[in-house]
């Protein structure tokens, strides 16, 4: 029973995937969908982003002193000015670990 | 002109970066699953059925907590249809390729590596295989969270919860947008997004992981007819 359940859970992610690429035809998209679209990394991303910093493990708001915090506004900085994907990633971690092991 | 091999390489180095939350969050999904008491060799399936790593983690523990398989299948559903997104904007680039090839290449179009290749393909429009810089990244990502789930699963959550890794993805999603923080709009469409996943976090199936793209993309529309 759940292999059946994942299975159709697969064969669902799998349309979520492939629908766009291959079932539909671009054409059908207006030029204005278009032109919108280049806006969805930055209409997608942040839900990953802000419920991963703001909302602990237990589905409440945290404090406004958490290190998190911290450790996003470093990596905001650092990968601005940087451009380096490693660059911000280490340094939002290594500041966060600071804060929570050293202070 | 870039080769293919160059291209794959390219796709390959962008998301390389991205394995310091890619596998650390691939063992955590191995290990929930053998904790919350899953048949291992089930635990590891879902890794190559679903492909999708906050899904099978939110599948896994819907299952666990007596939730009925309609709901875990809607709620990995409604947390993967972000991906029509991100092949409505790929289609663009992937248009030539024969259907075979389009069915086969969507099964790798993940968060990560549908980020790095967008923006690849967004400065080279003209290079000719460009979905080789797709197929390089999503592979890459492919292989390491096969490995890191299993590494999971055998090994148990071997990296201590102490160290927080999982803020590593925030972190890892900050670095893909943060460039974007040049441009005002963006920025615009940026904060929609986020205020709206907080607001609507609670809504039921994980919705807000598409409500909030959706009231985004809203906003950006309108902030393109004020541009003009």
């Amino acid at each position: 029973m759940t292999w059946l359940t994942i299975i159709i859970a697969g064969i669902i992610t799998y349309f979520t995937r492939m629908t766009m690429v291959a079932l539909v035809d671009r054409d059908l998209l207006g030029e204005r969908v278009k032109e919108v679209l280049a806006y969805v990394p930055s209409a997608v991303f942040p839900a990953i982003i802000f419920p991963g910093i703001f909302i602990n493990d237990y589905g409440a708001f945290i404090e406004m002193n958490d290190p998190k915090i911290f450790g996003a506004i470093v990596a905001i900085l650092v990968g601005y000015f940087s451009r380096n994907v490693i660059a911000t990633i280490l340094s939002g971690l290594s500041s966060y670990w600071v804060i929570i092991f050293l202070l | 002109m870039l080769t293919k091999t160059q291209l794959f390489s390219k796709g390959f180095l962008a998301v390389a970066p991205h394995m310091f939350s890619v596998i650390p969050f691939g063992i955590i999904c191995g290990a929930i699953g053998i904790e919350l008491g899953f048949d291992p060799v089930l635990v590891y399936a879902m890794s190559i059925i679903i492909f999708g790593g906050a899904s099978q983690i939110v599948f896994l523990q819907l299952l666990s907590g007596g939730a009925s398989a309609l709901i875990a299948i809607t709620s990995v559903g409604v947390i993967n249809s972000r991906h029509l997104l991100y092949g409505a904007v790929l289609s663009e680039y992937l248009e030539k390729l024969s259907f075979i090839k389009k069915l086969l290449i969507s099964y790798i179009v993940v968060d990560q590596g549908f980020a790095e290749s967008n923006k690849f393909f967004m400065k080279n429009k003209t290079e000719q295989h460009l979905h080789y810089h797709l197929i390089g990244s999503g592979v890459t990502l492919w292989i390491f969270w096969q490995l890191s789930t299993l590494a999971g699963i055998v090994l148990g959550s071997f990296v201590p919860e102490e160290l927080g890794l999982k803020f590593a993805i925030p972190l890892t999603f900050i670095a893909i947008v943060v460039q974007d923080f040049k441009k005002l709009d963006h920025v615009i469409v940026m904060i929609t997004c986020g205020l709206s996943s907080l607001l609507f976090f609670d809504a039921p199936f994980k919705s807000y992981i598409i409500i909030s793209p959706i009231i985004a993309l809203f906003v950006a529309a309108l902030v393109l007819r004020l541009k003009k």
